[in-house]
């Protein structure tokens, strides 16, 4: 187990991987991978049973981006956790390179499913939750849903699955960071109220502050004692979190950030002796 | 006789027998796609997942990177139609072993009328990389079918009907994945069908045989990868050929035919089908008429178009 100091420090990692690929890049979407990196370094530092040398590994907690579009926190999480080397990141979206632009299955070790287009995820989560259930194993299953990406309709169908088969080894997270791409969840078309409509859904519903570690691990070690019922960590976070400039800023969704901005983003978030670890 | 949907059904039950790997999804059709004869006898591997296509392919995705073997289930329309993007996205591109078996296809859906007639399946599932396609003709033809599907690893389309359709092999015949068979054979033309089409080819090249027409009839139940080969062959050997299929004429088995021909050995070829319109209500055999799909059709066409 880290302490929370030490996931800190690996967050403040992942964020400059981020920043470094998406700048590398010259695109991305630098704004939901920082609001998603505190939650996604606690999942695959201090919760989720794997094992970096064996991807594949049948009892393995899986984990699914549905928010695809934050695959640079997710590479650079999976480097930092020993998956691959870090320098390897830097080919991000470049023509031949394993980092695609979204997941991919098959192509990066530790990505355990294909995401781009959103609202698919969570089905796909349920799937993984049944496959465990009928071969009697025991891993739990992450999804990382969107805000905005709620207002998809198959995230409500999945809902329904989840709580009709008792996956209680779904534990669904969403980074509630209250943006979308053409502006505010709640004034593009909102999915509020959230809490209230997995409760209705049949879920064990977590309302957390996400970027607090003490918070994160709570929610996590409860949901994962959960007897007959799927669960939901609703995240309170802030887009483009750590870099003051992009936070809570729309314009950051889906930028990649200039020499001046991409040295006072590094600067910003510090973290002393960076680099491949 | 019987329906394809009806041996598909009764293939899954005798295939999940030997194979504990195999998952069954369907989305609240289980009585008409038949699924429900395997979920009779394997509750524990049957899942209904309700009302929700987009679901329930992206459930099986998800069974399937676990290791199942997952067919996914309802009417064509509805599995390729409206959760298109689905297989797309998280079966095709991940290449998962998800196969989706939909009933239902076709005018000959009847009385249910356009709402429910996929004429377009088929060119959607044809366009997307990785899916491999089969339109069996006959129940015997759908058991191999679904056979190949399990042991072949990647996504499937298999392509079925509601009505019942003549026997057109028995139980011994023997198919090769990716290879049409020359069911009767002939040197003026050649009519390449599928699926309920093929027992009407054969039928029309009967009826033409009386008016000294040799056609030769190919079962084309392998959509993709099309048999080029047999294509050429029938090119060169024959004037014309005439596709038959119960589709839209865009994008399906003539469209396929089309792409084949023109590239490798350019020759006439005469797409019989859905003639880019919507279908409508009424009695199967009476629409199928309507629409030049009896075996009159079929011959009237090819005599207009020697
Ligand atoms: C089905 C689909 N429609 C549209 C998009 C384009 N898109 C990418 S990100 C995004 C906004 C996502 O907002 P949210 O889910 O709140 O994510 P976050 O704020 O965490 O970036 C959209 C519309 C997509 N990837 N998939
Ligand atoms: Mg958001």
């Amino acid at each position: 187990m880290y302490t929370n100091e030490e996931l800190q420090k690996i967050a403040t990692f992942v964020r400059r991987d981020i920043v470094e690929q998406v700048y590398n890049a010259k695109s991305g979407h630098p704004g939901g991978a920082l609001s998603c990196t505190d939650i996604l370094t606690a999942l695959y530092f201090n919760v989720m049973n794997l094992d970096p040398k064996n991807p594949t590994w049948e009892d393995r907690d899986r984990f699914i981006l549905s928010k695809g579009h934050s695959s640079p926190a997710l590479y650079s999480v999976l480097a930092r956790r020993g998956f691959y080397d870090v320098g390897s990141i830097k080919s991000f979206r470049k023509t031949g390179s394993v980092f695609q632009g979204h997941p991919a299955l098959g192509k990066v070790p530790g990505v355990d499913m294909t995401n781009g287009s959103l609202g698919q995820g969570f089905s796909i989560a349920n799937g993984m939750a049944l496959a465990a259930k009928l071969d009697n194993k025991k891993y739990n299953v992450y999804v990382m849903l969107g805000d905005g990406e709620l207002e998809e309709g198959q995230n409500w169908e999945a809902a329904m699955t989840a709580a009709h088969y008792k996956l209680n080894n779904v534990i669904a997270i969403v980074d509630n960071n209250g943006l979308q791409i053409d502006g505010k969840i709640t004034e593009v078309k909102s999915p509020e109220p959230i809490a209230d409509k997995f409760r209705a859904f049949g879920f064990n519903v977590y309302e957390i502050d996400g970027h607090n570690f003490d918070e994160i691990m709570e929610a996590f070690n409860r949901a994962k004692n959960s007897i007959d019922t799927p669960n939901v960590i609703i995240a309170k976070t802030t887009k483009g979190k750590g870099i003051s400039f992009m936070e809570d800023n729309i314009g950051w969704h889906g930028k990649a950030p200039n020499d001046e901005e991409y040295n006072k983003a590094l600067s910003e978030l510090g973290g002393g002796n960076y680099g491949v670890n | 006789m019987g329906s394809t949907r009806q041996a598909y059904g009764e293939a899954l039950a005798y295939f999940g027998r030997q194979n504990k790997n195999i998952v069954v999804l369907d989305a609240d059709v289980a009585k008409a796609t038949k699924t429900e004869i395997f979920k009779k006898e394997f509750p524990d591997r049957f899942f209904d997942m309700g009302i929700a296509e987009a679901d329930m392919i992206g459930t099986a995705a998800g069974l399937a990177t676990c290791g199942k073997t997952v067919f996914a289930s309802s009417f064509a329309i509805f599995a390729v139609g409206r959760a298109f993007e689905q297989i797309r996205n998280s079966v095709a591109y991940p290449n998962l072993n998800v196969k989706v078996a939909a009933t239902h296809s076709g005018i000959s859906v009847g009385e249910d009328g356009a709402t429910h007639q996929a004429i377009e399946d088929i060119a959607l599932m044809r366009a997307v990389p990785n899916i491999k396609i089969i339109v069996p003709c006959d129940q015997y033809e759908t058991k191999w079918a679904v056979k190949t599907a399990i042991e072949t690893d990647g996504p499937f389309y298999i392509r079925l009907g509601r009505c019942d359709v003549p026997d057109v092999y028995s139980e011994t015949e023997s198919f090769t994945f990716g290879k049409g068979k020359t069911l009767v054979e002939g040197n003026d033309i050649t009519i390449v069908a599928t699926g309920m089409m093929v027992s009407r080819a054969v039928d029309a090249a009967n009826a033409l045989k009386n008016e000294g027409i040799s056609a030769r009839v190919i079962d084309m139940h392998t959509i993709k990868p099309i048999d080029e080969d047999i294509l050429v062959k029938a090119a060169t050997e024959t004037k014309k050929i005439f596709t038959v299929e119960e589709h839209n004429i865009l994008g399906g088995l003539g469209g396929a035919a089309c792409e084949v021909v023109a590239e490798k050995c350019p020759t006439k070829v005469i797409r019989i089908g859905v003639n880019d319109e919507f279908g409508q209500s009424g009695k199967a055999e009476e629409l199928l008429k309507l629409y030049g799909l009896d075996v009159d059709g079929i011959v009237g066409k090819v005599k207009e178009n020697l």
